[in-house]
């Protein structure tokens, strides 16, 4: 046999074997797509099935008060959502909503998550009282701010201000987003201290002592040190908060009704008060889908934003 | 100029008193080293002395400035930790410049300092990395780095060698060595390592529960150690102990009878003992010779035996229930259950009274 052949040879019998394992990964390939499909398929039809219910009733006329109406009418519910003078207010008290919720729950998060780092008789007490308030149902929440602390006769900051010789405040006449946004302030201030008070635990001992070594005081032992290792941490608590804030509804539901006016109106609310006030099953839909857009709008934009903070370093 | 004195120095943490009076100079340009066994208070002394912990009496000085309450960075001293404690979001840049912009230097200033720490220790190309892209190795330098470019009086090392691999802390040791030449700096190094001890140290400062067993060189420790405690702390293997009675004594030595019966005259000054009084015999592992059976002074069986290559350690049973450390050569071929002779000269021994301290050598050629 010459050398040649041999080669051929050998080269044929391992050339085979790799067609084998080929086909043995090939063959596990298709089984193991057959066993995950049921709960693909599952997960399909829990999406599309309510996705597509909803685009097409976004597309019809679909009014509750007059059943049997329900001729296709293209994009005229997107239209008369997005022309609502409603609309606008409920963006802008969405945005105002989150926007001042995250500032308030983050400062303040992190300044008491510092604050109750440092060891102090009673701390452990102290720290669970701080996160209570998560644990109390939204509506339970806004009830008790509405009937014990703002209100503007029998409330407890009533009796603050009538101490100090004060009028007291009608919050929800006056002042009804900055009172919605004081209510989900305090309901969401927990998670932001119980997400700040145990990274802070993992801050690093000896890094500290090194930054008072290099002459660090108190201030700028917080902002060089503590809130450089707070990055990560202050991401996740925005990222998640965020995604809550934006369907903020019991709340404003039990309080003030989306009043007066638009004043409280965001865009759940909003979607909320069109299909089940007005009835109007199709104008909700269209809401109801432009919210999930912007929503995804907001989401990009966070995710391009901050995830790029949380994957690097 | 930067001598530092310690004075009658105590830290106490609630009820436990860690560190019980320590009295300590250390001169301008020395490379001190404290040793001791774990918990002996090593880190507290050196972390009392760097203003992190607070001393619960005595006094501090620093070239005549007293020091016990200044603020840690006031005291003109700097700290590089075991784990380096690197700023996790700061370049190298950045880490080593950070002392420097706090107290308000100039930006040409820290630039040229930066630049000057970085080039001792060959961090160059490294200046704009994160310290999660640097080595073990590396880290340990930008450590070094970051107290070099404040100029301290004092360095203090809290076992900085002690995360790093044995090659490179070999490597390690070296530059160190080499960095206190340069410098020629005062520092404070705290180890577990006796071979970073010995080596490094002008000084040697052997802690034992909070107070100062013995302060020497590291050949004084060696060769005259104070106490039981520091002739078996220092070297390695330990010393081995033999328990022993006086049978007599003169002005050439003492007459000493071991528990296994053999008599030796070691050459230490008999003062203040009596006889028949008890005393522990200290020898050194490489100072006991292994013979035939007949000739040894002692009669052991052989335990278990170490080959490291260039040397083997055998641990060796004498009848008395004495257990003694042996070096021999690499070669040695001597097996379990082996009886074997033992031999030292008596001039090596070192006599420790009941109360553990060094009787003390008649002429020492050391
Ligand atoms: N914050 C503290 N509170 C109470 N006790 C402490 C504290 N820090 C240290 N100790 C105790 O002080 C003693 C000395 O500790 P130290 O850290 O100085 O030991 P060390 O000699 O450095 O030991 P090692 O070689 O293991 O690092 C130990 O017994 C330790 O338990
Ligand atoms: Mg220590």
């Amino acid at each position: 046999m010459s050398l040649s052949t041999v080669e051929t040879l050998s080269s044929r019998t391992t050339g085979s074997q790799d067609a084998s394992i080929v086909s043995i990964a090939k063959k596990n390939a298709r089984v193991s797509r057959y066993m995950v499909s049921p709960s693909v398929l599952v997960l399909l039809l829990w999406m599309i099935v309510p996705l597509s219910m909803t685009i097409y009733f976004s597309l019809i006329r679909y009014n509750l008060l007059y059943p049997g109406e329900n001729e296709f009418v293209g994009f005229e519910n997107y239209e008369f959502f997005l022309t609502d003078e409603g609309f606008f207010a409920g963006m802008g008290n969405t945005l105002l909503l989150v926007g001042f919720t995250l500032l308030i729950t983050v400062v303040l998060g992190v300044l008491i998550s510092v604050l109750v780092n440092k060891a102090f008789w009673g701390r452990g007490i102290v720290r669970v009282m701080l996160i209570s308030p998560f644990f109390i149902m939204p509506t339970v929440n806004a009830l008790v701010w509405k009937n014990l602390l703002l209100h503007p006769v029998s409330g407890v900051f009533a009796a603050v201000w009538t101490f100090f010789g004060a009028e007291p405040i009608d919050w929800f006449t006056h002042y009804p987003l900055t009172a919605i946004i004081m209510i989900v302030s305090w309901q969401w201030l927990p998670f932001a201290i119980l997400i700040l008070m145990t990274a802070l635990q993992s801050l690093d001992q000896e890094q500290q002592e090194a930054a008072r070594l290099d002459g660090a005081g108190p201030w700028a032992l917080f902002y060089h040190i503590t809130l450089p290792h707070l990055a990560r941490p202050i991401a996740v608590v925005v990222m998640i908060e965020t995604i809550f804030l934006l369907s903020i509804f019991a709340e404003i539901f039990t309080t003030t009704g989306g009043g007066p006016g638009y004043e409280t109106t965001n865009l759940a609310y909003l979607i909320y008060s069109q299909a089940l006030l007005q009835f109007d099953v199709g104008l909700a839909s269209a809401g109801g889908l432009i919210a999930v857009l912007l929503a995804n709008i907001a989401a990009f934009f966070l995710v391009r934003m901050i995830g790029k903070n949380l994957t690097e370093a | 100029m930067s001598n530092l004195t310690i004075k009658n120095l105590k830290k106490s943490y609630a009820d436990t008193e860690i560190l019980k009076g320590i009295n300590l100079d250390i001169k301008d340009h020395e490379f001190v080293v404290f040793v001791g066994p774990s918990g002996c208070g090593k880190s507290t002394l050196l972390r009392t002395i760097a203003g992190l912990e607070e001393a619960t009496s005595g006094n501090i000085y620093l070239d005549e400035r007293e020091i016990t309450d200044v603020a840690p960075a006031k005291r003109d001293l700097a700290m590089v930790f075991q784990t380096y404690a690197l700023y996790p979001h700061m370049t190298v840049r950045k880490n080593m410049s950070f002392a420097l912009e706090l107290a308000g230097t100039n930006k040409s200033e820290i630039e040229t300092k930066v630049n000057e720490a970085a080039r001792i220790l060959e961090l160059q190309p490294l200046l704009d990395r994160k310290p999660k892209e640097l080595s073990g190795g590396q880290r340990q330098r930008v450590a070094i780095g970051r107290s070099i470019v404040r100029h301290p009086k004092v360095f203090l090392f809290d076992e900085p060698l002690s995360n790093l691999d044995a090659a490179l802390r070999v490597q390690m040791r070296l530059e160190l060595a080499r960095l206190h030449h340069d410098l020629n700096a005062t520092m404070i190094y705290v180890t577990h390592d006796q071979i970073e001890a010995m080596t490094l140290a002008d000084k040697v400062v052997v802690l034992n529960q909070g107070h100062i067993e013995q302060v020497g060189t590291p050949m004084e420790l060696y060769h005259r150690p104070a106490n039981q405690f520091v002739a078996g702390f220092m070297g390695m293997p330990k010393m081995s102990f033999l328990p022993g009675q006086i049978i007599a004594g003169d002005n050439s030595g003492l007459q000493v009878q071991l528990a296994s019966g053999s008599k030796l005259e070691v050459p230490v000054r008999a003062e203040g003992l009596t006889k028949g009084s008890t005393i522990t015999l200290g020898i050194r592992p490489e100072h006991i010779q292994v013979t035939d059976q007949q000739e040894g002074r002692f009669k052991g069986r052989l335990d278990v035996t170490e080959h490291l290559g260039s040397d083997t350690f055998c641990y060796v049973q004498t009848s008395a229930k004495e257990t003694l450390t042996v070096r021999t050569p690499g070669d040695f071929s001597g097996r379990f259950g082996d009886t074997v002779g033992l031999n030292f000269d008596a001039a090596h021994c070192h006599l420790f009274g009941s109360d553990g301290r060094s009787l003390e050598r008649i002429q020492s050629n050391f």
